[in-house]
């Protein structure tokens, strides 16, 4: 039921509503993908990229601190200590694996708060292939460190003008400019959305965070399964590769935290579940925010990873079946999360994950709770947002 | 049988023109379609403007959300288009992404394209599949063409059968590009040209994407039924003064 049919559908959401000019690449794609990822070369060559490229596994921490504060056992999984400072890394390893196995020379990517920008920029560094990012103009100016890395990593940043220039007008210009040159580009999407087979493919090379999760737990405490997993939505990939190997153990509650900006009510806002309805984004059905008309309505959050309308169609479904519960957290209470972790673990998370810190006061936990938290990404990138926030330069 | 069918019938050379919808102004539409036909255009597609418009390149895109900004919405385009049918004779399609479309409710959208005397749609991110199992019976009840898009890397197989399941036209992207992109003809363009003549395709073709004056026009009718303009003369539109008269001037260049 978690898993999307043969067409791409997860119930009713996801699909491929595309364009006819990008067909011919997404049947190739759709047609390769599962036996390429399976195969026991790729996974041979996955595996050990991830291990001595990446660092994995990524550590799962016990945050004794917090855990008192909260009355709970709280566990961070550290994908911040990724190489490139996320999670995105563990999709853009698995993807230029593909594209390079599936003959493509040039990369193209999108990117929002430059993290998969910068994973992407990498693993073409590593291989040697050509790399164009899309990136909006409002992120590279919030982001800029992370457009000064692409460019050092050799990658050509190229601004997206249209809309409020964030991660959906980025996503835009990179379906273009795959539309444009069909036979020697592989469009390295980052997260769960797109059309088919996206969504599914970047689930199952994101996924290796819960069978970690699952190992560690075991490790430690005896039980693979928690009673929590929390993470932050804005396509939803982190999120997806936290809930992939828990989908059928309904004992452990997925907890997805989107971005409410200024408010839920604000009309400045990310929170494509709590304020969106059904329709079609970057071609996969899926919950989006919409006006009346169908028009998408330009999102905002101070998080340029969550500042997208829509989210991945794994979420949609996980959403309507009660599977998973999302919960819309504003910038200020982002913010305090941010700091909060930072005094009392002495982890500086990117504002993506603070999101998924936040609820934590917001959930009523038995002592005897297992509780995991994954913090995406560090906050090496925010700080310029922490330094005007918390007045750091004075 | 529509107007379109009928046109497609007795008429060579075609020649179609693109406008967005509500552009440069909001009242601009039943303006623009009027000169449009007075100036001897065969048919036009009118576009429904949508925020997210990926398969078009920065000229129509920029259109579009000025469109937006004027107010235009599937509900203000159709009051626009109600008495269009009083002196309106050429065909009209209207062209646009599903999900403004899904949004005003499909059945509603195709009864209200009926009923102010729209002959055909082109949607390009609605997949054939789909079309075929969920709306090609909803189409043909009301005497709607659904017309697909190819392109010179679809394959031989897919071409037949978008042909075969067409009751419109098939519209034959030029290159591989979005549109307004500038392309002159090549030997890639006239390979692919020919290679769809060759196949003896049942449905007749428009070529679009990358014409923009006399000389891209009479090329590719040597090769489809016609061509469709569109970036070119949005252009136009964003530039132009006096409408009626630079449409008419617009549509004397290309033709001759």
């Amino acid at each position: 039921m978690f898993h999307p049919n043969e067409k791409g559908f997860y119930g009713e959401y996801g699909g491929a509503y595309i364009p006819e000019m990008l067909i011919p690449n997404i049947e190739e794609l759709r047609n390769n993908y599962l036996e390429i990822i399976e195969s026991e070369a790729f996974q041979k060559e996955y595996h050990a990229l991830l291990t001595d490229y990446a660092g994995r596994p990524s550590p799962l921490f016990k945050a004794q601190r917090l855990s008192d504060k909260y009355g709970t056992n709280i566990w961070l999984k550290r994908e911040d200590l990724n190489h490139t400072g996320s999670h995105k890394l563990n999709n853009t390893i698995g993807q230029i694996l593909l594209a390079k196995k599936m003959g493509r020379q040039r990369i193209i990517a999108e990117t929002g708060a430059g993290q998969h920008g910068v994973a992407t920029a990498t693993v073409c560094a590593l291989m040697g292939l050509q790399c164009i990012v899309y990136m909006g103009q409002t992120d590279m100016e919030r982001q800029a460190p992370n457009v000064a890395r692409m460019r050092m990593l050799g990658a050509e940043v190229r601004p997206a003008l249209s809309g409020n220039r964030t991660l959906k007008d980025a996503t835009n210009e990179a379906l273009r400019d795959w539309i444009a040159n069909p036979t020697d580009t592989f469009y390295l999407i980052g997260s769960v959305v797109g059309p088919h087979p996206y969504p599914d493919m970047v689930a199952r090379l994101q996924a290796i965070i819960s069978l970690e999760i699952k190992q560690q737990l075991k490790q430690k405490i005896g039980t693979e399964l928690p009673d929590y997993v929390i993470a932050c939505v804005g396509g939803g990939s982190n999120a997806a590769g936290s809930f992939y190997h828990f989908l059928e153990d309904p004992s452990v509650q997925l907890i997805g935290t989107e971005a409410a900006g200024l408010g839920v009510d604000s009309g400045e806002t990310a929170a494509s579940m709590a304020c969106g309805d059904i329709g079609i984004i970057h071609g996969s059905m899926t919950y989006l925010m919409q006006n009346e008309d169908g028009q998408i309505t330009e999102p905002y959050s101070i998080s340029a990873g969550l500042d997208y309308p829509g989210i991945g169609p794994l979420h949609a479904q996980l959403k309507d079946s009660g599977r998973a519960t999302y919960m819309p957290v504003t910038d200020e209470v982002a913010l305090q999360a941010a700091l909060e972790l930072t005094r009392m673990e002495g982890i500086i998370p990117a504002l993506e994950s603070a999101h998924a810190l936040a609820v934590l006061p917001r959930i009523k936990f038995k002592p005897t709770d297992q509780v995991v938290v994954t913090v995406s990404g560090r906050g090496d990138k925010d700080m310029k947002a922490y330094m005007e926030y918390f007045k750091l330069t004075e | 049988m529509n107007r379109l069918n009928t046109l497609f019938d007795t008429k060579k050379d075609l020649l179609s023109v693109y406008f967005t919808a509500g552009f440069p102004q909001l009242n601009h539409t039943t303006t623009i379609l009027q000169a449009l036909q007075d100036a001897g255009v065969d048919f036009v597609e009118i576009g429904m403007p949508f925020s997210d418009p990926l398969a078009d390149g920065p000229v129509i895109q920029k259109s579009s959300t000025q469109a937006l900004a004027n107010g235009m919405s599937l509900q203000v385009l159709f009051q626009q288009l109600a008495h269009m049918r009083k002196t309106i004779t050429m065909p009209v399609i209207l062209m646009g992404y599903l999900n403004p479309v899904l949004k005003f409710g499909v059945e509603r959208f195709i009864d209200k394209c009926a009923e102010v005397g729209v002959d055909g749609l082109i949607l390009p991110d609605l997949p054939f599949e789909l079309y075929r199992e969920k709306y090609h019976e909803l189409f043909e009840s009301r005497n709607i063409s659904n017309t697909f898009l190819i392109t010179p890397q679809t394959p031989p197989e897919r071409v037949k059968m978008l042909d075969e399941n067409t009751n419109g036209f098939l519209y034959m992207v030029s290159s591989a590009a979005v549109t307004g992109a500038k392309t002159g003809l090549n030997q890639f363009q006239l390979d692919y040209f020919h290679r769809i003549t060759a196949m003896g395709l049942k449905s007749p073709r428009m070529v679009g994407f990358g014409i923009s004056d006399h000389s891209s026009y009479r090329q590719v009718c040597q090769h489809a039924n016609g061509a469709i303009i569109g970036s070119a003369f949005i252009k136009l539109l964003e530039q132009s003064n006096e409408l009626t008269g630079d449409i008419k001037a617009f549509v004397a260049s290309i033709k001759s």
